[in-house]
């Protein structure tokens, strides 16, 4: 798993979005345990401290939750997860729209062209 | 937790040339943290004076509520600009110089670096490329279970792989306890393990940020500010 931080941005928010990119995804299982926090940081190679307030914000979320015993496990609320999924679709397909709307496609000719496309 | 070091209005003028002037400043425990700072800024008058090297003209140091002595240096684990080490002695024998010198050293941690960057306990220093040597002395310094380590220009001279396993240990090494203050130029390449960053100019604090909070305000990272921060 390669981690891709940006520069321009707060760092804890990028980590945020690929560990919740990777929980919809299902390379990180609904139920499953998180390695620790130590170890995340040290694979994403940055600060624990951010990778703690990283993981802070996704519990917040309602992503990940705390057993005070036994460490950090991904939610099994495998419905919010399929929601999640869908919002995010919705965004990729909204940048998509308005890309192809700014070549000059119209809606008619956008959905021609996926079907056209999809199929081979 | 009370921050581990605090100065109240420090100053240090080399005779008619003020290095530092008035620096208050105060550094909380579990953080790493880069001092950042052009060529004659006062990065390395700062880290002396922590470590005791120089006194200051006015204001004060405080390390864990004492001013620099010899207790301090138990609790500091430093790595100056210059080697102070004999070039003479191999590694194994500056091993054994730490162990003397440091109750805190944990030989153990320093074998098990030395082997992951492949460097012999038998070479003398003499015999090393600059790199290398960087390596040892890094090695030495975060072999000690300290509470603060400052680390003055660390990566400098180490190519691009090894500055990784570096930035690991010093990531994977310090506790909640302990504190890392990084002095250097090389921004990008550390940016991501600092939770704050110091500005220095012309002997003063401009600046102290967290990274976060410096990429959420600017929209841009710590490497371009200080670029724009410094131009010349």
């Amino acid at each position: 798993m390669t981690w891709d931080l940006k520069n321009d941005r707060p760092i804890y928010i990028q980590l945020v979005e690929q560990i919740t990119l990777l929980i919809i995804s299902g390379q990180f299982e609904a139920g499953s345990r998180l390695a620790s926090v130590r170890d995340l940081a040290t694979e994403a190679r940055v600060n624990p401290n951010t990778m703690q307030k990283a993981l802070a914000e996704l519990e917040r979320i309602g992503l990940v939750h705390t057993n005070r015993t036994s460490g950090r496990f991904i939610t099994e609320d495998t419905k919010m997860i399929e929601e999640m999924k869908k919002n995010l679709a919705k965004e990729e397909l909204k940048t998509f729209l308005e890309q192809m709307k700014q070549l000059g496609f119209t809606d008619e000719e956008i959905k021609t062209f996926i079907i056209e496309n999809c199929s081979n | 937790m009370s921050a581990i070091l605090k100065c109240t209005n420090l100053t240090k003028q080399f005779g008619k040339k003020l290095a530092l002037s008035d620096v208050n400043l105060s550094l909380e425990r579990g953080k790493i943290i880069g001092l950042l700072g052009p060529n004659g800024s006062g990065k390395t008058t700062f880290i002396k004076l922590l470590n005791g090297l120089l006194v200051p003209t006015s204001g004060e140091i405080r390390i864990n509520g004492l001013t620099p002595c010899p207790q301090t240096k138990q609790t500091v684990s430093y790595l100056p600009d210059k080697t102070y080490l004999n070039d003479w002695m191999k590694v194994c024998d500056l091993f054994d110089f730490f162990e003397d010198f440091y109750n805190n050293f944990d030989r153990m941690k320093a074998v098990e670096m030395l082997q992951r960057l492949n460097i012999n306990q038998n070479d003398r220093l003499k015999s090393m490329s600059k790199g290398t040597k960087e390596k040892v002395q890094l090695i030495l310094v975060m072999s000690r279970n300290a509470d603060l380590y400052v680390l003055d220009e660390p990566i400098g001279g180490v190519d691009p792989a090894s500055r990784d396993y570096i930035l690991n240990t010093i990531i994977t090494n310090y506790s909640e306890k302990a504190s890392v203050l990084i002095s250097t130029h090389l921004i990008a390449d550390i940016e991501s393990v600092l939770d704050d960053v110091i500005f220095l100019k012309d002997g003063k604090v401009t600046l102290t940020s967290s990274v976060d909070d410096i990429r959420m305000q600017e929209g841009k990272s710590v490497d371009n500010l200080f670029r724009e921060v410094f131009k010349c």
